[in-house]
Formats: C-alpha cells, sequence, structure tokens
C-alpha cells in the first residue's frame, strides 16, 4: 500500500487546467470520447470532450451507453480502444525504398517527436502497457518507433469507479486501483454536489505538473471517500477468473475437447485481438508506385485468428478455428508467461464485450478447469482403490 | 562499431555477385555488400530476410560458409510469390538484406564427438555451412556422416559438392532419393545380364530414415542435426532414439511464418517458442512435447 | 558349416536366436554371390529363397512396359531381401538386381517352411523378425507415397 503518499484534492471544474498544463508542455492529449456510440480514445481539445454524464453497459457481445444522473466525467469502463492505438499504431510506415541504376535505396521512416499524454489511463491499460513494453522492448530487439513513442508519454491514470460488466481486473490483479504506470493517478468523487478527484504523484513530472494545479492537501475524509470508490468496484467485478496455476491448466489442456466447443461459436473475426490492449502480432505489407521505382512497407496489425497467420508454404498450420482459438487462449494466459514472464490477460473484458457472439474467456477458462477437477477426482478415486 | 541504433525491421543493400541454378526449383544466390555497411557475420543455421525490391520479404537461410562473411550465399527454393520472383534475379541486382537471426546449430559443442547431419530435399541448405564448419576443423570432431534424403536424384542439391565430400576418407555420405528416375532399358526377354546401372542413378532409393543406420558413428557419443520437412524430422528422430542418441543429443531447424525476425509480429510462435529467435535449431529435448501436438 | 553359422549369428535379421533355431537355420542356408548388374529373380518366377544382404548394393524393381524399370527400394549389409516364399502362391511380386557386386546368405524357402512347420518355436520367431521387416518396409513405403518434400501450391 502507498499509505504514505501525498494525497490531493483537484476540483472537477480545475480539470482543465490539467489538460492546459500539459498542453502548454507540449503533449496532445488523447482521451475518451463519444464517437459512433462508443466511449473510444481520440484527441481532445477540452474537458467538453469528455464523456460527462455517460457510462456504459457491457456484457458477453453487448455494448451500450448510457445517461448517468450525474455528471461524472469517467464513470464508465474501458471502451474498444486501448492505448495501444497509439503506442502501436494499427498501421505504420516502416521504411521506403527506390530502385534506379544506382540500386536499392532504402530510406527508414522518421520517427514522430509529438509527445502524447494519456488521460484517464485504467489500471489493467497501465499493466497492458508494461505488457507491450515487454514485448517491444524488454527482449534483444528494440521496436525503436515504439520506443520513441512510450519514452515520451504522460500518463494521467483514473482509478475505476465503475466496475464494467465483462471486468474481472481483482482476479488478473492488474486494478482496479493504479500502482505503477502513471505520472499522476486520480480518483474521482462524486457527493451531491461535490465533485473532485484525489490525486496521487507517480513521477517526478507528475509533481511539476500538479505543482502548477490549483491543488489542496487532501484530508482524511477524502481520501477515505476516494478508497471507498476504489473498494466499491472491486466489488462489483462483472466477471472472475480462477488464475490458480493457470499456465499449468492450459498447458495440460492443448488435447482438451473445450476447444471443439468454442470452436463451433468463434467466428474467428479476429474482434478480440483487435481490442485486446496486449495483442500485439503484426504482418507486413509491400506496395509499389505504378513505375515499379518507388516501394514501402507498412506495418499492420493482424491476428492469430486468420488463416494466413500461420501459412508456410502448402497451407496454415492452424487450419482450424479451433487451433486458432487455441493458440490465442493459450497465449494469453500460459504460453505468455514463457514468453514475456507475465500473464498477456490484463482483466480487462474487452474480447469478451466485442466478441459478436459473446465468447467469454472467463468462461472457458472455467469449463477447462471444471474437467480437470472431474479428471482429477476420477483419478483420485482410482488410486484410493 | 555501429552508428545510429538502425530499426531492425529496415534492410540493407546487398549486390548479387552470382546466380547458380542448382535444381528444377531451386538456386543459390551470392551477395556482396552494395552500401556502406559491411559484411555480415553469421553462425551456421541462422537466417535472414531477404527482401526483393517491390515484391516482398522472406526468411532464408545462410548456406554459405561463416568463414568467409564477405560473401553471403542463400540458397532459395522458389515456393512462393516472393522466391519465385527471386529466381528472376541476375548478376549486378540489388536485394535488401537484414540478419542474421536465430540460434545457430551445435557445432561447438558437437566438437570431441561424432557428427551426423540428416538432411532432407532443401534441408542441406541451412546445414551446408555445418559441414563447411566440421570440415574447416575437421580435427575436432570424431566421425562425420551426412545422410541427405530428396524425392528423385534431380533434386540433389550441391551435386558436384556432394561427390567432392564423397571422395573424402575423412567423411561418410549416404544420398539416397524416393524414387528413382524409370529408365526406358528393357531387359533382354531370355538374358540374366542387363545394361550397367550406371547409366542411370545408381545410388540408394528409399527413405532417408531406413539409411541412418548406414552411418557408421558412435550413436551414443554423437550430435545429430536434423532439417527437413516436419514428417521427416518425426521420423528421423525416431530412428535415432532407436540407435540410442538421447534427445538433446538431437538438434532440429524448425519453420514457421515469419515476418519480423525479431519476436515482434508474433507469427511464428510454436507453443511458448518464437521459432526466430529461440530458433530456428532447437535441441529436440526443448520441443518434444510440442513437437507432437497438432495445428500449434 | 560352422562359419555359417556364426555369420547368421552376426547378421542382424537372425541375430539373438537361440543356438537350436541358429542350427536349423544353417541347415537351410548357402552362401552367395551376385555380379553387379546381374539378376537374383524375376517377377513371377517361384520364390524359393531369401537373402540376407552381407556386402554390396541390391535393388528391387518393378518393370512397366511404358516406364521401363522403376527402382522401388535399395538395400544393403544387414538388411533382407524377399519374403514371398512364406506367403502362398510363393511367386516373387517384383524383381531383384545387384547393383554392385554383392554377397549374401540364401535362406532356402522350402526348407524352412517345413522346419517351421515342425517347430512353431522356430517359426513364430522367424515370422516375428519378419514381420518387423515388413512393418518397416511398409512404413517407409507410405513416407515415399506421402511425397513429403513436394509442395503443394
Amino acid at each position: 500500500m502507498r499509505e504514505s503518499a501525498q494525497q490531493y484534492v483537484l476540483q472537477s471544474s480545475d480539470f482543465q487546467k490539467l489538460l492546459d498544463a500539459l498542453i502548454k508542455r507540449g503533449y496532445q492529449i488523447l482521451g475518451p470520447t463519444i464517437r459512433d456510440g462508443a466511449i473510444v480514445y481520440e484527441e481532445l481539445i477540452s474537458v467538453d470532450d469528455l464523456p460527462v454524464g455517460w457510462t456504459d453497459e457491457q456484457n458477453g457481445g453487448i455494448y451500450r451507453l448510457k445517461r448517468r444522473d450525474d455528471q461524472a466525467m469517467f464513470g464508465y469502463a474501458v471502451g474498444p480502444h486501448s492505448w495501444k492505438k497509439f503506442l502501436h499504431p494499427p498501421v505504420v510506415r516502416l521504411w521506403q525504398a527506390t530502385q534506379d541504376e544506382n540500386g536499392l535505396q532504402i530510406k527508414e521512416e522518421p520517427r514522430q517527436a509529438r509527445k502524447m499524454a494519456l488521460i484517464a489511463a485504467r489500471s489493467c491499460e497501465l499493466h497492458a502497457i508494461a505488457v507491450q513494453d515487454r514485448v517491444f522492448m524488454g527482449g534483444n530487439y528494440t521496436d525503436p518507433g515504439y520506443k520513441s513513442k512510450r519514452e515520451q508519454i504522460f500518463t494521467v491514470a483514473i482509478n475505476c469507479s465503475d466496475a464494467g460488466g465483462t471486468c474481472f481486473c481483482v482476479s488478473m490483479k492488474t486494478g482496479p486501483k493504479a500502482s505503477f504506470g502513471f505520472d499522476l493517478a486520480l480518483t474521482e468523487v462524486l457527493q451531491g454536489e461535490v465533485h473532485y478527484f484525489v490525486a496521487e504523484v507517480g513521477s517526478e513530472l507528475g509533481g511539476e505538473v500538479l505543482r502548477e494545479l490549483p491543488v489542496v492537501l487532501a484530508q482524511e475524509p477524502a481520501q477515505t471517500a476516494a478508497e471507498n470508490v476504489v473498494e466499491k468496484t472491486r466489488q462489483e467485478m462483472g466477471r472472475t477468473m480462477d488464475t490458480t496455476n493457470i499456465k499449468d491448466l492450459l498447458y495440460g489442456s492443448y488435447e482438451h475437447p473445450r476447444w471443439e466447443n468454442v470452436a463451433a461459436r468463434c467466428l474467428t473475426c479476429a474482434n478480440c485481438t483487435m481490442v485486446c490492449p496486449t495483442c500485439f502480432c503484426t504482418t507486413v505489407e509491400d506496395v509499389t508506385d505504378l513505375q515499379g521505382e518507388h516501394a514501402e512497407r507498412w506495418q499492420k496489425w493482424d491476428s492469430c485468428f486468420t488463416m494466413d497467420f500461420s501459412y508456410i508454404h502448402g497451407g496454415s498450420v492452424r487450419a482450424t478455428a479451433k487451433a486458432r482459438y487455441r493458440q490465442w487462449m493459450t497465449h494469453k494466459l500460459a504460453t505468455w508467461f514463457d514468453q514475456f514472464g507475465s500473464s498477456g490477460c490484463v482483466g480487462c473484458g474487452r474480447c469478451i464485450t466485442w466478441c459478436p457472439v459473446g465468447i467469454d474467456i472467463t468462461e472457458e477458462v472455467a469449463a477447462i478447469r471444471e474437467t480437470k477437477k472431474e479428471e482429477n477426482n476420477g483419478e483420485s478415486t482410482k488410486n484410493t482403490r | 562499431m555501429a552508428s545510429a541504433p538502425v530499426h531492425p525491421m529496415v534492410p540493407e543493400p546487398w549486390r548479387v555477385r552470382r546466380v547458380r541454378k542448382e535444381t528444377q526449383e531451386t538456386f543459390t544466390l551470392e551477395l556482396e555488400p552494395a552500401g556502406g555497411h559491411g559484411e555480415l557475420r553469421f553462425l551456421a543455421g541462422q537466417f535472414n530476410m531477404v527482401y526483393l525490391f517491390g515484391v516482398g520479404e522472406v526468411p532464408i537461410s545462410v548456406s554459405g560458409d561463416a568463414n568467409d562473411p564477405h560473401k553471403l550465399v542463400h540458397t532459395i527454393r522458389a515456393v512462393g510469390p516472393v522466391t519465385r520472383a527471386m529466381r528472376k534475379v541476375k548478376r549486378g541486382d540489388t536485394l535488401g538484406v537484414r540478419g542474421p537471426f536465430g540460434t545457430p546449430w551445435p557445432v561447438t559443442a558437437a566438437s570431441g564427438k561424432d557428427v551426423l547431419i540428416v538432411a532432407g530435399g532443401i534441408g542441406l541448405a541451412p546445414l551446408r555451412p555445418v559441414i563447411y564448419e566440421v570440415l574447416s576443423k575437421r580435427h575436432q570432431f570424431g566421425d562425420v556422416a551426412v545422410v541427405y534424403g530428396t524425392r528423385t536424384p534431380a533434386d540433389i542439391l550441391f551435386s558436384s559438392e556432394i561427390e567432392r565430400w564423397q571422395k573424402r576418407p575423412d567423411m561418410q555420405v549416404h544420398i539416397t532419393v524416393d524414387r528413382a528416375a524409370a529408365t526406358k532399358d528393357t531387359i533382354k526377354s531370355d538374358g540374366q545380364e542387363r545394361p550397367p546401372h550406371a547409366t542411370i542413378w545408381s545410388g540408394n532409393v528409399g527413405v532417408v530414415t531406413a539409411l541412418i543406420a548406414r552411418a557408421k558413428i558412435d550413436f551414443r557419443n554423437a550430435i545429430a542435426m536434423v532439417c527437413g520437412p516436419e514428417v521427416m524430422m518425426r521420423f528421423t528422430v525416431q530412428e535415432l532414439e532407436k540407435r540410442g542418441l538421447a534427445l538433446d543429443q538431437i538438434y532440429i531447424s524448425m519453420e514457421r511464418n515469419m515476418k519480423c525476425a525479431v519476436g515482434f509480429c508474433g507469427h511464428c510462435q510454436f507453443g511458448p517458442t518464437f521459432i526466430c529467435k529461440d530458433g530456428p535449431v532447437f535441441p529436440y529435448s526443448r520441443i518434444e512435447t510440442l513437437f507432437s501436438i497438432r495445428e500449434l | 558349416m560352422e562359419s555359417l553359422q556364426k555369420i547368421l549369428a552376426e547378421h542382424p535379421f537372425t541375430r539373438g536366436l537361440d543356438e537350436r533355431h541358429l542350427a536349423l537355420l544353417t541347415g537351410c542356408a548357402s552362401n552367395v554371390r551376385f555380379e553387379a548388374g546381374q539378376r537374383i529373380f524375376r517377377e513371377g518366377e517361384e520364390a524359393n529363397q531369401f537373402y540376407l544382404v552381407r556386402e554390396g548394393k541390391m535393388a528391387i524393381e518393378l518393370f512397366g512396359v511404358e516406364r521401363g524399370a522403376l527402382t522401388i527400394l535399395t538395400l544393403g549389409p544387414g538388411e533382407v531381401l524377399g519374403w514371398s516364399w512364406l506367403v502362398p502362391p510363393y511367386r516373387w511380386k517384383f524383381d531383384a538386381y545387384a547393383l554392385e557386386p554383392a554377397r549374401a546368405i540364401a535362406l532356402d524357402g522350402k526348407c524352412l517352411r517345413e522346419k517351421a512347420e515342425k517347430d512353431h518355436d522356430l517359426g513364430y520367431e522367424l515370422l516375428k523378425r519378419i514381420a518387423q521387416v515388413m512393418e518397416e518396409r511398409l512404413h517407409a513405403t507410405r513416407l515415399q507415397l506421402l511425397n513429403v518434400y513436394e509442395v503443394e501450391s
């Protein structure tokens, strides 16, 4: 616990001042706003762009915006977007090449310098960013494009006040309270007419920014109110997942009949991988101009649910939906540990909400676990005879 | 050494110095640096991502000599759009290359031991650097045997080089084909004799696994390096086990779809491993359990 | 005779047989040599022998009018040629040639069949060993059929 950390109170009416302080420092402000009936992450101009007074209703295959009866600015769970769209964009030009009498010239794409401020990142999302950090910067090779963006972000975390219907961060130990990876962390407190944020500083730069704002030291009641907000969210998780020995459970279930069951429902549409904040897979596309003198290579998000993904000459290694769903889920919950030292799932629930047929990763794990229990019970009965 | 940090996805230009047709569908490209960059040092078993302007990029094992890094040699089988287009490159053309990537064959670990190389089809190409290296310090190894299988005699790679190897007293080379070219020779209806087989394929016919028994090596003190189609590798491993090799004496080279070669793109996952950075060469003991899972 | 028995005791096919069975087999065995290119047997002929290869290389071939002779399999030292002597109607289904000067132990099929009928222990022991050869041969043939080096595109 960070009991000793200083906490401050920022009035909700002063939130714009936070954005202004960041804009003044040259940050592009990225945060939640309503578009096409969903709360998405876009560039913000002012607090007016925030989804004030809105919340979301979420369940397997269901997402719906609803009016709140208050003016909460961040009274919703996570939407279809995640911060990876900025840090690991869906489409990136890697380089351009020309070919002429001087031979082949390849020019790396210049890196974007604009600093990004992420407004209202949730704890599960900070965990997701940390997961992608390990993918793109944690090994022998570093993705310089990711790194240059990543190193310049300013993160304003929001401790969740509303658990979504598909949230299970408590099970994954990734929330609902931000514990690392932020410059400032805020808890939104709404009590009738009283509307303020309890702020915690996560970095030197965060402290510097906060000192420019009209904040006061938080007293005991405000601190307790903030704790209660998070505690209530913790109690209201929409989903749970038993993660006991989950890696071994899945490593031991490659031939489990449940995969057939889920494959009968899965459309292999790849929605889950697109909305997942940790899914990092990409493919590359080469394009040329009509004269054939200029070529470009683009990197695009890809999904292990496509047939092309595992194609080697002769065919796809994972030809069936069963194999592809198994790959995705086993990767998230088991092989990820061996690859990157952590779970690949942060419990944000997006894959459940945005699955058109409502396939639920927590339900799939439970189903596999259930049969394994039966197997084990069967074994022990046999053994005692 | 390196100046500014270079994006691992950006290739460097290499000029084609020589093109050699190996078989109907395979060819070898010899490349030299064409930009300001220098040589490319590699270890036997590693691969490069080779880019053909405007067409695309494919992972190709280095098939040349690691002692000669100025000359980059790739043997390519024309099976997809990119490799088929690469078949048309000429001397003087420029390709993009990034690499080398991946794990090498355990040549160092094989020092003091017998060496068994089992290759199938194009699988000889990634193993040729091992043969070069072993022969360049031949005294460090015990008995050395190469067992190589292809579909037909016409599919045998590096045939003139193989002939030279076969003449060496310090290595065994066993070649087999799945089917020998049919001949139009007829047998005299009454005679016992027939035209000498020397005019047709006089080598072995049969699967490569059946030839492993011919290798005169101490299987208990050998390192086996295996590369070929997965089915062939599976049965080769079984045969090697039968001959007394422990699973950690057997190394195989795996193939999966690769786009980035550095672990970013996710395509080449094989269970918990990434073929591009944890492989392509694995001790079989490490992937034994994965190998039997279908559609992994 | 004693040296023949010793050769039999060392050949992978007959290795480990007990002395009594080895002696019985030796009674049906003889040393044979083939010149390079010499035919060992021909499709359709009566199959009265089989061969334990000791040296050189032999080929099993199938002759087709349209395609000429097609080599199905080559055999080397330690391997076994022929099992048609065991199964009625006891006729060779392929041609066999020596590709190189070759030496082998020929075992008389009729002689073996009679001894196996009288001594089922010997018969079973022989059958087990031949079944293993057949299994390996069938497996190899299936792999050849798979055309593993071919790429479908």
